[in-house]
């Protein structure tokens, strides 16, 4: 086991930000922490980095205790915080060599590993990482906590603030780090994202809903979803809140996502009931549930 | 080792990065020393000093011209009564008023004894001793001058001779700063308060800011030693405080000529512990605050305290004796002891031992308290 996390809560003065939290990640296994802000993803990952004590419960990362051995830990990871935390005005290449010696190696011992990742941002070696765009701070920050070769590498909410273009182009870029045999933890709180991962967590005001592969959760939605669309969204919605049967209403895309109540629900006394109300153009369809709409429903 | 260089040279290369701070760090102090060196001075002069002349006669108005001659007091139009004497003294147009009685000179000469009447705006208590003072030599040099006078118009009886002779004369030497200059005094004071301030905000605030922008969680995720990285993050003010000293030190020789008796090595040994007290309580405030402004606050604080209880503007020796004991833990005192001694007394290594080993206790307990309090993790 790369990662093992032993009932781990946390509480800041009377406010518990993990209550009894379990899991364990696989070596090279990219494994997902999606929750919303505020779920407590922040706070394991500091745990998980040494950052930060525990109030109860024990993990492990790479095998080595975050209390006892934490030196090694610290010889043996990478974290790359949620916010940009590089130093702003020194430039790209300083950056990176300021971090590579303090881990005690260089820029080229460990080359081969950041390689895909610094050709993209090295006609700006000498630019100051202040003056990066958010894409490539992210790429930097990435570089800098891969320069001395970890073993698991944590990423906290890598994305967040990335256009899709990058947002894309970092997870293949995450991808080719696993098959380097790197760990990956990476919190984030898209959905879409859920979907890229070996097997996520979703996590939920300290509280670890499931874990599983994205395709097992998605696929254990317990109620057929149905995407409904009409001419007008928002009567939409409020007619479908309207409706006694509805088990759950979401907005999702274009469309929005229906469940009801029974298991004999028909579409058409649904169609009627919206034709009722004014709506025009109604359209109705089952489709498959998606992480989001197993989130929503565990989380409800 | 090679970390510590590594971080030493990130250090400077963020320092001499930062546009808006090296004119704070470089040109303000060396500006601040120009202009309080010139103007922080406790010489009384330019006293408006007025008069009620009731009895105009030659020896009243001889008394005024020996006011007029002094380079202290600005003579202004005598007063014809002393109620718009109080009215301009209320209005402040006036510091000081002399009132010559009726039958001044017929006094002096028939009882050899008279009295003056003078006012004095004391609402500065020490600049109102000072002018006090003045006035008192102005009035006795007249004194004696009216003696001879009457000395030689009289005939010498065996009583006035013993009178004449009672009078006993003191002449001051003044050593260490044999013209009474406020500069030589001050300058080696407001170079050590630069010293100070520079070196203890820059400390302070540049581990803060490291929190601040979140490289420091950054860090201590690191496998980097808790030495190294208090080592290379302080060790280039300590050079910055050396640097300024350096300046300060030119230009207190080349501006205001300062006497620089003692030995330079000296100084710069004594500095280079004294730096390290700061350097410790500015690491120390960065522990314990979380922004760049608390931490800026803080220090602030400390040096006021420090700066007025330091005995650079005013004597340790006049304080209450609870506060004279407090400075002994003020770090600024000693810096200017020992700056005064050395430049202007030539004071040797023996001489400022006392100061020397205080600060050394400092500043190990200063740098104990700041390693122990500093925590890679929260």
């Amino acid at each position: 086991m790369s990662i093992s996390v032993q009932h781990i809560s946390k509480s800041f003065k009377e406010i518990p930000a993990l209550r009894d939290i379990s899991f364990e990640v696989k070596e090279g296994e990219l494994f997902g922490l999606i929750g919303p802000d505020g779920a407590g993803k922040t706070t394991l990952f500091r745990i998980l980095t040494t950052l930060l004590f525990a109030d109860k419960g024990t993990a492990t990362v790479a095998g080595n205790d975050v209390v006892a051995d934490y030196k090694q830990i610290r010889n043996s990871v990478g974290y790359m915080p949620g916010r940009f935390s590089l130093y702003q005005d020194l430039t790209v290449e300083e950056n990176l060599t300021f971090f590579a010696t303090i881990f005690g190696t260089t820029l080229e011992e460990n080359y081969d590993l950041i390689k895909d990742i610094y050709v993209q941002i090295e006609p700006f070696k000498t630019r100051r990482a202040g003056k990066l765009s958010g894409g490539m701070k992210q790429k930097l920050a990435l570089s800098c906590s891969l320069i001395h070769k970890p073993k698991v590498l944590f990423l906290d909410e890598p994305t967040t603030g990335v256009d899709p273009v990058s947002r894309k182009e970092f997870w293949e870029m995450l991808k080719r780090l696993q098959k380097k045999g790197i760990t990956i933890l990476v919190s984030t709180p898209y959905m879409d994202e859920a979907a890229l991962c070996d097997r996520i967590a979703l996590i939920q005001d300290g509280k670890i809903l499931q874990i599983d592969t994205p395709e097992t959760i998605a696929n254990q939605f317990p109620k057929k979803i149905y995407d409904v669309k009409a001419d007008n969204m928002y009567l939409l919605i409020e007619s479908l809140k309207e409706y006694s049967h509805n088990h759950s209403v979401y907005p999702f895309g274009e469309f929005v996502h229906y469940t009801d109540q029974r298991d004999d629900f028909m579409p058409q006394e649904l169609t009627a009931f919206l034709q009722s109300k004014g709506l025009k153009n109604i359209y109705i369809n089952t489709t498959q549930a998606t992480i989001e709409d197993a989130f929503m429903e565990l989380a409800k | 080792m090679k970390t510590i260089l590594f971080i030493i040279q990130k250090e400077f290369k963020q320092i001499f990065r930062n546009k808006g701070m090296l004119p704070i760090i470089f040109v303000l102090p060396l500006l601040q020393l120009v202009i309080l060196s010139n103007a922080a001075t406790f010489e009384v002069k330019n006293i408006k000093f007025s008069y009620i002349d009731n009895d105009n006669t030659s020896f009243s108005r001889a008394l005024i011209d020996k006011f007029e001659a002094s380079t202290y007091f600005k003579v202004l139009d005598k007063f014809e009564s002393q109620k718009t004497a109080k009215q301009a003294m209320l209005k402040g147009d006036v510091d000081v008023v002399l009132e010559i009685p009726n039958h001044f000179e017929k006094d002096l000469i028939t009882n050899k004894k008279t009295n003056l009447l003078v006012a004095i705006n004391a609402i500065d208590g020490a600049a109102a001793g000072v002018e006090n003072v003045y006035i008192n030599q102005i009035v006795q040099q007249f004194n004696k001058n009216v003696i001879v006078d009457l000395k030689k118009s009289m005939v010498i009886t065996p009583s006035t001779n013993t009178e004449l002779l009672k009078t006993i004369d003191s002449i001051p030497l003044f050593w260490y700063n044999k013209t009474l200059n406020y500069k030589t005094f001050m300058v080696p004071g407001i170079l050590v308060l630069l010293v100070t301030m520079i070196s203890l905000f820059l400390s302070g605030m540049n581990i803060v800011r490291e929190k601040e922008i979140g490289t420091l969680e950054q860090i201590n995720v690191t496998p980097i030693k808790k030495y190294q990285f208090i080592v290379g993050k302080l060790f280039p003010f300590w050079v910055i405080g050396f640097g300024l000293l350096t300046i300060g030190l030119i230009l207190g020789k080349l501006i205001f000529n300062v006497p620089m008796v003692g030995s330079i090595a000296l100084i710069y040994f004594y500095t280079a512990i004294y730096l390290l007290v700061l350097l410790g309580m500015g690491f120390f405030i960065s522990n314990f605050t979380d922004t760049q402004q608390q931490a800026m606050f803080i220090a602030w604080f400390f040096v006021v305290i420090f700066i007025l209880m330091s005995g650079l503007f005013t004597p340790i020796e006049s304080m209450p004796e609870w506060a004279q004991f407090l400075t002994e833990f003020n770090p600024i005192r000693y810096f200017v002891e020992v700056m005064r001694m050395v430049m202007l007394k030539g004071a040797s290594f023996t001489d400022i031992l006392p100061q020397f080993v205080k600060t050394t206790v400092y500043a190990l307990v200063m740098n104990s308290l700041a390693v122990w309090s500093y925590r890679k993790t929260s």
